[in-house]
């Protein structure tokens, strides 16, 4: 492998990376709350619909983006009512969201469009295209630093310098802010915060409209940017990855790019079986690089990677004492 | 008054639950522009309204029961097993081995081989999220879904590059012997009568040579094992010292282990259970049904045993309840597909909407029926 198909490979990670790591985020801000979300997938889908959708009609990519992070709130809040208000069971609610999303998209789509479920193909400004970032041309000759610069950091649509700057910005939110430490304090321990006056329902339910939020965003990216157009099932599975990813991550952000990321990579290497093939030697079925996230994960759950250590309160239901 | 009485609990929150389903569904319908009335119409007549319509939604209702007492025995162990759609998806492999690797003599020989295959193949899949669940404590919810991509992504990998057959462009298995072919409903005696096919005019049609012909239809003889699965499971629960551990694992860890059950042992065993019993549901699609294995075989089943163990309140009866209504909802939706412009996919709404209605809402129904309740009792008083 030469060192331009590396950086080729390395700039599609970032790509197929992203929705990851705006799903993963999401996931991180739920369950740092102590509310276990396996929505993330359905959420995601249903904002890709929407985004897709709105995009097409209105021709803005701006006003689709809104109604991708309007319908992941949609379910998120779903969610939130389920298994905050009512104390539902949080894996159940998630389970169930995520087939609701994904029939109900389909029906959207083609009640919408007639198009076998599928939104019109995007063009122009209903999509967000790849910025060129400044001394592109000035550095193309400089080697090495030339395409790196060109194929892997330059060159992404404006969502992929947003999640980029999700990740520290989520740092500062847990680990700096006051609402941050609650948080995570409802995760670990709920009747402490309600103790100090805190109500663990607002907290929760503002953890869940974050988390809304992201999963809007990495829909949109997924239906407006990285494609053009919404089709049925088209985030095939990143929830999941996400939510391995985010376990892997340890429920912590900086990690949580680390994994997605890397997730990314496969993704991306699953798309190159010929520089796969020529790394490895032999031919390596494409069906075990798909697989390859999953395995890490298993092996992360494990323990034999490292302890993955959830929250403390995640799952539970919060029941105030009387 | 904050508690219902038993026999509410058990039937009329189930059924209240089903039908804000039911009024979600209608109202998701009239938003894009359909007829309720008109597309349930439609369900019960393509799931009931012919011998063809009941050959498939029982054909439907047989995979659906063996997935549903698998989410139930794992339930009653305290686990939530979402992996019966990776462990149905091996339990096909299972079946494919054991056809293709023999000449079977005799389809009651091979079903009973394929059926071993199938549990022993479901339950091995199961085995490992089992296992980091009792003694490393990695959340089995997790590890399901994992396997179940690690499944599907083997499967492809056996079909692609083990099973295919030289010369064949796509992947899937060859197709079974014919010793290994079971009978159909519309094969045996007696049932057969069932599914004559009939003239307008109601009078038998009749081949050439003179003999009354038969709708052939996918349900078959795995049918009554499913039946007898319920019969089974319910006796394991209700009526051995096994069950009764499972049972009082899932509702109390620490007072079962206080007297004596071993952890690891009970959730290893309740675990292999679920997954041979997703694992068996192999024999009604891949051996009953397409005769080869497939990809992605299970086609959504062994997600609907989690809607169906919820609908049926994890009770073997409620189970094989719940499993024919989905057989209703997926025979009916295959029917709105044919019959009009509602996509496929309004049965994955449907399905949605019972599990949220049922498994996560279902504290906020029990809540209004005890409101109801007081009302009717202050009314009384």
């Amino acid at each position: 492998m030469d060192y331009d198909t590396l950086m080729q490979i390395l700039g599609s990670t970032i790509r197929l990376g992203t929705p990851l790591l705006l799903a993963c985020l999401a996931g991180l801000f739920s369950e740092r709350s102590g509310i276990f979300d396996i929505g993330l997938e359905g959420k995601m889908l249903a904002a890709a619909m929407a985004a897709g959708a709105v995009a097409a009609l209105s021709g803005s990519a701006w006003v689709g983006l809104a109604a991708g992070i309007g319908a992941s709130l949609i379910f998120a809040a779903l969610h939130g009512v389920a298994s905050i208000t009512f104390r539902g069971n949080q894996l159940i609610s998630g389970v169930a969201l995520n087939f609701l999303a994904s029939g109900i998209t389909v029906l959207i789509a083609q009640a919408l469009f007639g198009q076998g479920g599928r939104t019109p193909p995007l063009v122009g400004s209903a999509r967000f295209h790849p910025i060129e970032l400044p001394f592109v041309e000035a550095l193309k000759d400089v080697p090495l630093i030339g395409p790196l610069y060109s194929e892997v950091i330059s060159g992404h649509s404006i969502l992929v310098y947003a999640a980029m700057a999700c990740v520290p910005l989520s740092w500062w939110v847990l680990y700096r802010t006051r609402f941050g430490l609650r948080l995570r304090a409802v995760g670990e321990n709920p009747a402490a915060v309600d103790t100090a006056g805190v109500s663990v329902v607002s907290l929760r339910f503002a953890a869940v409209a974050i988390t809304g939020v992201l999963c809007g965003l990495a829909g949109a990216y997924m239906a407006t940017a990285l494609q053009a157009g919404f089709g049925r099932e088209m985030t095939a599975g990143r929830g999941y990855i996400a939510l391995a990813a985010l376990i892997f991550a340890k429920w912590r952000p900086w990690q949580a790019l680390g994994a997605t990321m890397l997730f990314g990579f496969f993704q991306a290497l699953a798309l190159r079986p010929d520089v796969v093939e020529g790394v490895v030697g032999m031919k390596v079925p494409v069906s075990m690089l798909d697989a390859l996230p999953y395995i890490l994960t298993v092996l992360v759950l494990a323990g034999f990677v490292g302890k993955a250590i959830p929250p403390r309160a995640g799952g539970e239901p919060y029941v105030k004492e009387r | 008054m904050n508690k219902l009485p038993q026999w509410a609990d058990v039937v009329l929150v189930p059924l209240v639950s089903l039908v804000l389903a039911a009024i979600v569904a209608a109202m998701v319908l009239l938003a894009i522009g359909q007829s309720p009335l008109a597309a349930l119409g439609i369900m019960v007549d393509g799931a009931f309204g012919t011998a063809a319509g009941w050959g498939y939604t029982l054909y439907y209702t047989t995979s659906f029961i063996f997935t549903g007492l698998s989410v139930t025995v794992a339930f009653h162990a305290g686990l939530f097993n979402i992996g019966g759609e990776g462990q149905a998806q091996l339990g096909g492999l299972g079946v494919a081995l054991v056809c293709l690797a023999l000449p079977w003599p005799h389809w009651s020989v091979a079903l009973l081989a394929a059926s071993l295959g199938a549990a022993a193949f479901g339950a091995a899949w199961a085995a490992v999220p089992a296992y980091l669940q009792a003694k490393r404590g990695s959340h089995i919810v997790i590890t399901t879904i994992m396997f179940n991509y690690i499944a599907s992504a083997f499967i492809v990998y056996m079909l692609v590059d083990v099973l295919r057959p030289a010369g064949q462009m796509d992947p899937a298995s060859a197709k079974f012997p014919a010793g290994a072919k079971l009978p159909t409903l519309s094969d045996m005696p007696l049932l057969r009568e069932f599914f004559a096919r009939v003239n307008a005019d109601g009078t038998p049609k009749l081949s050439k040579a003179g003999e009354v012909m038969y709708s052939n239809v996918p349900a078959n003889v795995t049918l009554f094992i499913a039946i007898a699965a319920c019969v089974v499971v319910w006796a394991l629960l209700w009526r051995t010292r096994l069950g009764y551990q499972i049972r009082a694992f899932g509702k109390s860890e620490a007072a079962s282990k206080y007297a004596g059950i071993n952890p690891v042992k009970i959730t290893m065993i309740a675990m292999l259970i679920s997954g041979a019993l997703a694992g068996m549901m192999a024999i009604n699609n891949v051996m009953g049904e397409s005769e080869r294995l497939l990809q992605n075989s299970a086609e959504g089943a062994g997600f609907i045993g989690i809607a169906v163990a919820l609908m049926g309140r994890n009770h073997p009866l409620g189970v094989l309840l719940a499993a024919l209504l989905f057989g209703f909802l997926y025979q009916g939706g295959a029917a709105l597909g044919l019959n009009t412009t509602i996509p496929l996919e309004m049965r994955l709404v449907v399905q949605g909407l019972v599990i949220l209605f049922t498994g996560a809402l279902d504290q906020m129904v029990r809540m209004l029926l005890i409101w109801l309740f007081s009302f009717g009792r202050k009314a009384a008083a």
